[in-house]
């Protein structure tokens, strides 16, 4: 078949599997877009407000699924725009494909209308990128990105078409099955899938040694402790990684990114670690003798202060990218791999054991923490969980998604969505998007999101009206940036710079203006009459809760503090 | 368990890299954002033209150098590193330098060619332009005794190293 190169991406895109693509067209990307409107029957398009958000919609997408999401926009600032969503989806590991248009090659480097050398400028954020110069390599390439960004640790990786190589025609050759894994690449570490057969059995033997040097120091630990990551949904090892803290019979804390891969509600488990951690959580792993590190990697964030992170533990640490080890913290042994793998060699080796008292003492932490006061943001998020457990909760940056990340019982894996990594504020409302419509059942996604982030982002409210897509956005306002002041408040004498949002929008014309439903809440009985309503409905809608300026996140670890010295409790 | 990044020692890192447009700023990209600081750094096909070994002199410690190892093979168009030890390895760099030599500073100037199995490139009235090879500190002291004479300009290769023995370093190495 002879086609032209915006009809090849299309095939392509076909060949994977994707049926939805978030995007913006413009100049550099017509031939694309023209081809879009011609194959609408097999990928349908969400035209957001703006290419950020297209991003965070891909990249949402890809979080709640697991599938490759893709985001397509124009050269120069279309392509420019996406910088943010890229990174954020670099940080967390996500896989999305980013396809941006460039100006013709005849054109390239004249700094020519709307040019921008995207791929120099996302070099750094992304796990691989390409510009494709000559229409013969389109197909193969994209086959390549799609490999690249969903194997071994997943990524962005961004696929710069200039427009005369979607206009010019070449041979395209289907390709199904094996056919679309590269085949010379496929032994770089970064491209490893998870091994199966004849793999797998090479696997094993090569991680033998380590295996049983890991099942030796579970077999001497007394105090061992579960740290679970993003990486164990990536791989999805949640089973095997309750497994092996049934039979360590140790306790679980979990990293933001790693939330739901042992519900909140196991006995296991003692919540998040870290800066706005649990008191059981940083007490257990201070005081633990053995670390089972499995998909982390040990963020700032997460350790406090590097050099009395852990004091009397050895480290055993598990991770598919080895350039994780030992980076931040040094391990005793580490295996690479990949989590459902290694946790499945491992548990083959490790007899039952039983630590009652270090169990013991873990759990009457958490649960002291448990008796901790009652309050609003609190209370909103367990109503929440009250009348909807397992809905898939996206949130922005702050003090909102730490309450999120502390208050509400995630039970599984993907069911948070939530910018670790680089803290993007504004990412919530496209990834609650993305995610929404990554479900065939089109059942309700929530966002949580606070009065400062929403005003990143409410510009998207038209696209979930147009696209109907059943988004429950609940703003914890408090006419604040609420992070940003708390941390004023604690470290700069209450002088709070240019935080304060006393301005507009009124988020209840707002939502009329787009044509939503919107409803002010300030007690819980309307909160949840409202979120119940609003779940049954299944439309997308604002629930507005008025928060407290003064609300803080508690407990909290000053950064670079010891992380069991709470400033906040 | 916390990881020391004070200590600092010199390191010699082969790499081997597809030869692709952009292969060079994304190497050198990735020790400026990281935080490595770059000696030298040089660049030149194989017998493979499909690949290009570049070699990069870095300060750092062994923790640091473990990291770097492990963030180059995370870029895609890097097949193979190997970081050299000194003892182990053989190192040269080449400088071209002007020196400042009139008729009565030639003959010394050609004492310390001798001296140094430098190669005169090019004499003028005024210069002498002047060609070494060898190890760094060869490389130093030389240019030390000819900051005695005047140095106009000088341009050096960065250094490349392989390592002694008959091992080589081939792109193979994932299986």
């Amino acid at each position: 078949m002879r086609l032209n190169g915006a009809a090849i991406l299309i095939e392509c895109l076909i060949e994977q599997g994707v049926g939805t693509v978030f995007g913006f067209p413009g100049g550099a990307v017509l031939p694309i877009y023209d081809e879009l409107y011609k194959r609408q029957d097999r990928i349908s398009h969400v035209l957001t407000a703006h290419e950020q958000h297209a991003g965070h919609a891909a990249d949402g997408y890809a979080r709640a699924s697991g599938r490759t999401g893709v985001c397509i926009a124009t050269s120069g600032p279309g392509a420019t725009n996406l910088v943010t969503a890229i990174a954020t989806a670099y940080m967390d590991s996500t896989p999305v494909v980013f396809i941006t248009g460039n100006v013709p090659q005849s054109l390239m480097g004249t700094d020519s209308f709307q040019e921008a050398d995207i791929s120099g400028i996302t070099m750094p954020i992304t796990k691989h990128n390409y510009m494709v110069t000559k229409v013969e390599r389109l197909a193969d390439t994209l086959r390549e990105a799609f490999y690249i960004a969903a194997s071994g640790r997943p990524g962005p990786v961004v696929v710069d078409i200039p427009k005369d190589v979607q206009i010019a025609e070449t041979e395209y050759i289907p390709a199904s099955g094996d056919a679309l894994i590269p085949k010379i690449s496929m032994k770089h570490p970064m491209m490893q899938l998870r091994p199966e057969g004849s793999a797998l059995e090479r696997y094993k033997i090569k991680a033998q040694p380590r295996l049983e040097k890991a099942a030796q120091l579970i077999a001497e630990a007394h105090r061992p402790l579960i740290y679970c990551g993003g990486g164990v949904s990536l791989s999805g090892a949640q089973a095997e990684l309750l497994a092996l803290a049934e039979r360590v019979d140790a306790p679980v804390v979990s990293t933001l990114m790693g939330l739901g891969a042992v519900p909140a509600e196991h006995n296991r488990m003692l919540g998040m670690l870290g800066m706005h951690g649990t008191h059981a959580a940083n007490i257990a792993m201070q005081r633990c003798d053995l670390l089972i590190a499995v998909g982390v990697r040990f963020s700032d964030r997460a350790l406090g202060k590097a050099e009395t992170f852990a004091p009397d533990a050895k480290v055993l640490h598990i991770d598919i990218d080895r350039a994780e080890i030992n980076k931040n913290v040094s391990t005793t042994l580490h295996i690479t791999g990949d989590a459902r793998v290694v946790l499945e060699l491992l548990l083959a080796r490790v007899s039952q054991k039983k630590h009652e008292q270090w169990m013991q003492q873990a759990r009457s932490m958490a649960e002291e923490y448990l008796d901790d006061g009652l309050f609003e943001p609190r209370k909103i998020l367990k109503s929440m969980a009250y009348c909807a457990p397992d809905i898939t909760v996206a949130t922005d940056v702050g003090q909102h998604q730490m309450w999120t990340a502390q208050h509400f019982p995630f039970s599984r894996v993907r069911q948070l969505i939530s910018s670790g990594g680089l803290g993007t504020m504004g990412f919530g409302l496209g990834a609650a998007m993305g995610a929404a419509q990554s479900d065939p059942e089109g059942k309700p996604v929530a966002l949580v999101t606070g009065d400062g982030s929403f005003r990143m982002n409410l510009t998207e409210l038209s696209t979930i009206v147009y696209y109907n897509i059943p988004v429950i956005v609940v703003i914890f306002n408090n006419g604040t940036l609420g992070m940003v002041r708390q941390w004023q408040t604690l470290f700069f004498g209450h002088r709070y710079s240019q935080t304060t949002l006393d301005r507009g929008p009124d988020f209840m014309k707002l939502a009329d203006a787009y044509g939503l439903k919107g409803t002010r809440v300030d007690s819980i009985g309307d909160f949840e009459a409202a979120f119940a309503a609003a779940y049954k409905e299944g439309k997308p809608c604002i629930i507005e809760c008025m928060l407290d300026i003064d609300e803080m996140v508690a407990p909290m670890v000053a950064p670079g503090s010891p992380i069991d010295s709470f400033c906040l409790n | 368990m916390y990881i020391n990044h004070d200590d600092s020692r010199r390191y010699t890192v082969g790499v081997l890299v597809d030869n692709e447009p952009g292969v060079l700023s994304r190497v050198s990209g990735l020790f400026s954002r990281r935080g490595f600081n770059i000696e030298s750094l040089t660049v030149g096909t194989t017998m493979d033209p499909e690949i290009s070994r570049i070699t990069i002199v870095v300060k750092g410690n062994d923790a640091n150098i473990e990291q770097l190892v492990q963030q180059l093979y995370k870029l895609i168009c890097v097949q193979k590193v190997q970081v050299m030890q000194p003892r182990n390895s053989v190192e040269r760099q080449l400088l071209l330098v002007k020196v400042k030599a009139g008729v009565t500073e030639r003959e010394g100037l050609m004492r310390l060619v001798d001296i140094f199995k430098a190669k005169v490139l090019d004499v003028t009235r005024t210069s002498m332009t002047l060609q070494i090879t060898g190890e760094n500190d060869k490389i130093a002291s030389m240019l030390s005794l000819l900051e005695d004479y005047g140095i106009l300009e000088l341009v050096r290769t960065g250094v490349v190293a392989l390592e002694r023995g008959d091992g080589v370093m081939s792109s193979d190495i994932f299986d």
